[in-house]
């Protein structure tokens, strides 16, 4: 690796880590502190390897040098050190040190309870993901700010409102009990699966940012997999509705930035790794008979993977998009659904279900409404997509949908 | 542990008839009948309590008014227990307050339908 | 927005079919028919599929075996739905798949606990 990667990646790898294992060993009240102290110790990385070349494991110093501002913080403030949660270890020397314990086994666990605490319902969703983006993914709050579309300020306020509202609500930094789990993983999933399409739905043009997002999703959700007591079938199908769509990053944009839909990508863009991925998940979810929102989405983009156009592929989207109304309600889902039944029922049941929907602010509804009449009734299509383009927000659909304006003109 | 329906049907009674005394009592043994068992984790769901308009649908779109009337008995509405056994919901029934008031209760069991 | 109960009621139908889980085993066209109330976001509640084990509890302790038969016809379940009126409501109902079985539906609007 390039020296000039060095530090960026290990930032990236390592903050989220320590920052993990601090902010359980001082407490919620303190994550700012965790932060502030992993900050340091990385521009005195920065400062001393730039001076002395990077040592034979940059990591390990890292920790080294981590545990050692602890201390010397610590020492520095004894009001601070008597409050200092109870998991605090403590040495058996008699100057009765605070062990800082950066283990694999103790960061994976600071993170997963740190996951927890964070995935709060007492804070607002994207505060939620705001803090996942901090503390369990590494990112500086100018990548959070690019991420969200503003700025450095609105992030911060945020970040720190969030985390006053975690002290005064005296979140713990713990796993759930087991009584408690199902209904705590509940939250933790919503807050993954809105930052995966945070990423997957971004109109950043910035693909490495939003790729990453998804990836950072898909990385903290195997981490769930990988614990015991979190390894639910909800959590394996959440995976696998991630890697089936993460499987067309490559097909979705084209070299100018522009999206492909989906009838329009390249197949041999897919990455089929991700698939068979999804696929593997999708089958450790298939256990015990509740079926979660996730399992009947994570089985819709199964389908839509394993092939493109077949009567029984619509079929089971139908019924499944069907299943996935009764559990819960989304315009999305309604469109879809009714995309799905025009492919079994043809485009004139579709369109009579379609006016039914009650959707017709939204610039979605007047995209499948002009699909649904393009063969038969080119000017009201024409119509349906013109309203469509003044309703959208995002330049990338404008460009989609004039494109197939023209194609109904010619 | 099951679930079973609870459907209470009675012929229809106006309200006129009790005394705001008698109408305080009949609420009392309602909760009475519902929070022993909520206590003891035996109720699944409060349900619903249907109101006495309705609408009758048939074959060949026929619609007549006022609720199903093929009997005189017309539904007030229904809840979800838990229980055993059907027998051992029959037997929480039997406390359903209205049966002092002529009605009856009729238990069935649910089938599961699976999505969460 | 106010809730409707719909109940429905047909001849008893014989054995119920299950999943490999133990799910009731929807029919198409009942799975259309809720899908559609349900995209429009006009479905409460998909509601209970009654077994068809029974029992009638009467006063006096009475128990009698078997659904309440009310004439041949039994409920076979309901579900809530939400709508503008009991005539919208009832629009609905027209299109249940109970009615191809020569099954009808009552509807009936639920009493509000908020107001």
């Amino acid at each position: 690796m390039q020296e000039k990667e060095l530090i960026p990646y290990l930032y990236r790898t390592e903050f989220r880590k320590i920052t993990a294992v601090l902010c359980r060993l001082f407490g919620i009240e303190h994550i700012t502190i965790a932060e502030d102290i992993v900050g340091d110790t990385f521009l005195l990385a920065a400062e001393t390897w730039g001076l002395k070349g990077v040592p034979a494991n940059p990591a390990a110093w890292l920790y080294i040098v981590a545990k050692n501002k602890t201390r010397d913080f610590l020492k520095r403030n004894t009001i601070f050190n008597e409050k200092v949660s109870p998991h605090v270890q403590y040495s058996t020397d008699e100057s009765h040190e605070i062990e800082v314990d950066l283990s694999s086994t103790n960061i994976n666990d600071s993170q997963l309870q740190m996951m927890f605490a964070i995935c709060y319902p007492g804070i607002p969703p994207e505060s939620q993901i705001g803090l996942s983006l901090r503390i369990l993914c590494s990112f500086s709050i100018d990548e959070i700010a690019d991420a969200f579309l503003t700025n450095k300020e609105t992030i911060n306020k945020r970040l720190y409102r969030a985390k006053e509202k975690l002290k005064q609500d005296k979140v713990q930094i713990e796993m759930p009990p087991a009584s408690e789990i199902g209904k705590r993983i509940e939250t933790v999933l919503t807050t993954l699966y809105l930052l995966f399409n945070e990423g997957y739905y971004s109109s950043s043009r910035n693909t490495v940012l939003t790729k990453d997002l998804c990836l950072e999703a898909m990385r903290l959700t195997h981490m769930l997999t990988e614990n015991e007591s979190t390894d639910k079938p909800e959590v394996n199908a959440l995976l696998a509705l991630m890697c089936f769509h993460a499987s067309r990053f490559d097909a979705r944009v084209d070299k100018n930035g522009e999206l492909i839909l989906y009838e329009d990508q390249d197949i041999s863009l897919w990455n089929s790794e991700l698939i068979k991925q999804g696929e593997r998940y999708l089958n450790r979810a298939a256990k015990g008979e509740l079926i979660s929102r996730y399992h009947l989405e994570a089985a819709i983009a199964y389908w839509h993977t394993a092939e493109r156009d077949s009567p029984e592929k619509w079929e089971k989207v139908l019924s499944l998009y069907n299943r996935l109304l009764m559990v819960e309600y989304s315009p999305i889902a309604a469109l879809n659904r009714t995309y799905a039944l025009a492919k079994v029922y043809g485009n004139e049941a579709a369109i009579i279900e379609a006016e039914k929907l009650g959707l017709d602010q939204n610039h979605l509804y007047h995209l499948l409404l002009g699909e649904l009449y393009s063969e038969a009734e080119r000017q009201k299509a024409i119509w349906h997509f013109t309203t469509a383009s003044k309703l959208t927000k995002t330049s990338a659909d404008r460009t989609v949908i004039r494109k197939k304006i023209e194609k109904l003109k010619h | 542990m099951n679930e079973f329906a609870m459907i209470f049907r009675n012929t229809f009674q106006p309200e006129a008839k009790f005394s705001p005394e008698e109408m305080q009592n009949i609420m009392q043994q309602w909760q009475a009948w519902m929070g022993g068992m909520a206590a003891k984790g035996q109720l699944a769901s409060s349900g619903n309590r249907l109101g006495s308009d309705g609408k009758t649908v048939r074959p060949s779109a026929i619609v007549t008014n006022g609720p199903y009337a093929e009997v005189k008995e017309i539904i007030g509405g229904f809840i979800v227990v838990k229980a055993s056994s059907i027998d051992e919901a029959a037997e929480l029934a039997k406390g359903c307050p209205t049966l002092t008031v002529g009605g009856n209760v009729e238990v069935r069991s649910i089938i599961p339908m699976g999505a969460n | 927005m106010k809730e409707f109960a719909m109940v429905y009621r047909s001849e008893p139908m014989g054995e119920i079919k299950l999943t490999a889980e133990g799910n009731m085993e929807v029919s198409k066209e009942w799975e259309n028919w809720m899908g559609s109330a349900a995209a429009q976001n006009k479905l409460v509640s998909p509601g209970l599929r009654l077994g068809n084990e029974g029992r009638v509890v009467k006063p006096g302790n009475v128990v009698t075996n078997g659904p309440y038969a009310e004439i041949k016809e039994i409920i076979g379940g309901l579900s809530v739905f939400r709508a503008d009126s009991i005539e919208e409501a009832t629009e609905r109902a027209k299109s249940c798949p109970i009615l191809n079985v020569g099954g009808n539906v009552e509807v009936r609007e639920i009493i509000q606990m908020n107001g």
